[in-house]
């Protein structure tokens, strides 16, 4: 088996296996022992987590270094980065240093607006977009070539992801959207949290129809519903998320106390079916700030023990 | 057209503190027609100031003129017996206009009076929007003449992200989304091959001050140098 980083994640997706990622949002403090403590809830349970990039655009401590951490405690980071706040020299720098500190694999996204953070009135960079971000870290690694066209001596080795929102509009457009990703460079797909699954089953069939889902790998996005508060303002307040009335239905027609758990079921219920879903490879668990819950519903949905590759 | 604002009163005050003849200028092209410093503005300026010097029992000699343009050192030459009698020169040009009057007058204060804020079109009497950031590499024609530079929240050259919400961008719902707004005019033509392929990282042209010079003047300007 050709590997193009080594990491876990990829072995288990080349394997064939059903891949399972976490994530983990790091503390708006310098307080390492808040990664840890988080991670202690993720290991040995998926195969790799997703360490946010000043998510919300509200700072945070640097994805790179909570990524640093997370591999101390022994999972398998998967390193954010978006083009918000860097321009391609810093981003660049990043990846080598990533690399170089033992990181191998990175989700390579465009980041919420700054207007939404804590910061609203700074400038964004935007040098490049998310695609172009993908396109540049391929380069680097397959090209052995900086994004000026100098070479690497040492090219890092990450396995390279990106995101996609199949239920943001132009509904039409999204399946092209995932294949110029591809065609970046995309080794692995995360979507975002899957609540309308008719929808989702449409865009994974276009995927298939387009022979895409040959030459990536996608992990559905699974959010398990805290509350119907949660739900209302994942509904309303989230651009470019999809809650079904369906949803919030169901979660308000059990009794308060079981609300939560009502929510995981429904994540568990999604995660297998997206096993048996022709096209789909994994799921990506987003427990938001819900970390000690993950054992748990990864428990609940077959996903335990990892397997070893 | 260069779209720009007056400046608070208090804040051009302030600037002219210590002036007793101050040159008020204006401007006839772009910040006429937006209404910020045209030679109408100049007038209702200067009386603005009138006031306030008196109030404040520091009178202020004021003087008038407005140029074709003040980002043409031909129309600044008319100024030049005017400009002796003054301490100082209040510009109502554009940034570019301001500083041109400064380089032509070396030795008199130029202050601004309008802060000049985008390129852009008249939408309706009084309302600008701003349409362009002059990046320097214009891909209009791939996006069907919406300008994801200055319209997309993000300036994103592989558009719509997964924030755009029902038509709108991310950061709120009176903002259209641009690159909605390409995908269904491309549509429209039957043009969508246009953003099938990645448009490559932009070679930002913007980053130091530019000179052009165009074809038929280049001779001109090796001359003038030599
Ligand atoms: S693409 Fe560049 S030059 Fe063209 S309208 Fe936009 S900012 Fe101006
Ligand atoms: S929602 Fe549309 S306009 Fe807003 S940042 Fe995304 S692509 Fe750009």
């Amino acid at each position: 088996m050709e590997l193009k980083s080594g990491s876990n994640l990829e072995k288990i997706l080349r394997a064939g296996q059903f891949a399972f990622t976490g994530e983990l949002g790091p503390p708006r403090g310098a307080n390492d022992a808040a990664v840890r403590e988080k991670a202690k809830f993720l290991r040995g349970v998926v195969d790799s987590v997703n360490i946010t990039d000043n998510q919300t655009a509200m700072v945070r401590m640097s994805s790179w270094a909570a990524s640093l951490i997370a591999l101390q405690e022994g999972l398998e980071p998967n390193y954010q980065m978006v083009c918000r706040d860097r321009n391609r020299l810093a981003m660049q720098s990043d990846v080598l240093g990533a690399y170089a500190l033992g990181i191998r694999n990175m989700l390579c996204l465009s980041g919420d607006h700054q207007q939404f953070g804590d910061h609203p009135r700074a400038k964004s960079v935007y040098d490049i977009d998310s695609m172009q971000l993908i396109q540049m870290v391929q380069g680097m690694r397959d090209g052995g070539k900086f994004q000026g066209g100098a070479d690497i001596e040492t090219p890092p080795r990450v396995f390279i992801g990106a995101a996609a929102n199949p239920f943001a509009d132009p509904f039409e457009w999204r399946v092209h959207r995932l294949a110029k990703k591809v065609k970046a460079g995309a080794d692995f797909i995360q979507t975002q949290c899957i609540y309308n699954m008719d929808k989702f089953r449409r865009w994974v069939q276009q995927a298939n129809d387009m022979g895409l889902t040959e030459k990536v790998f996608i992990l559905a996005g699974v959010t398990p519903m805290k509350s119907i508060g949660m739900a209302r303002y994942m509904k309303t307040k989230v651009p470019g998320m999809d809650v079904p009335d369906a949803i919030i239905k169901r979660l308000q027609g059990v009794d308060k106390k079981k609300v939560a758990d009502e929510g995981i079921q429904i994540a568990c219920e999604q995660i297998a079916e997206f096993k048996e879903m022709k096209g789909v490879a994994g799921v990506h668990l987003m427990a938001i700030e819900w970390e000690h819950k993950v054992p748990e519903i990864a428990e609940r949905a077959g996903m335990l023990p990892r397997p070893q590759v | 057209m260069i779209v720009a604002e007056r400046k608070p009163l208090e804040e051009i005050e302030s600037m002219l503190k210590g002036y007793r003849r101050v040159l008020t200028v204006g401007c006839g092209t772009c910040v006429a027609v937006c209404l910020a410093g045209g030679e109408k503005e100049v007038g209702i300026l200067n009386a603005e100031l009138q006031i306030a010097r008196k109030l404040d029992e520091n009178p202020i000699e004021l003087g008038a003129a407005c140029v074709e343009r003040q980002c043409d050192m031909e129309f600044l030459d008319e100024l030049q017996g005017m400009v002796d009698q003054y301490d100082a020169i209040l510009s109502m040009a554009c940034g570019a206009g301001v500083q041109f009057m400064a380089e032509r007058f070396e030795d008199v204060p130029v202050f601004p009076a309008v802060d000049t804020t985008f390129i852009g079109a008249n939408r309706d009497v009084g309302w600008y929007e701003e349409k362009c950031r002059a990046c320097g590499t214009c891909v209009l024609g791939m996006t069907a003449g919406i300008c994801p530079v200055t319209m997309c929240a993000k300036g994103l050259f592989n558009g719509p992200c997964g924030g755009t919400n029902n038509g709108y961008c991310e950061i709120g719902n009176d903002q259209p989304c641009a690159w909605y707004r390409i995908y269904e005019r491309l549509a429209r033509q039957g043009r969508l091959e246009q953003i099938m392929e990645i448009h490559p990282a932009n070679e930002w042209r913007n980053q130091t001050p530019r000179t052009l010079v165009q074809a038929a003047y280049r001779k001109r300007k090796e001359l003038a140098a030599s």
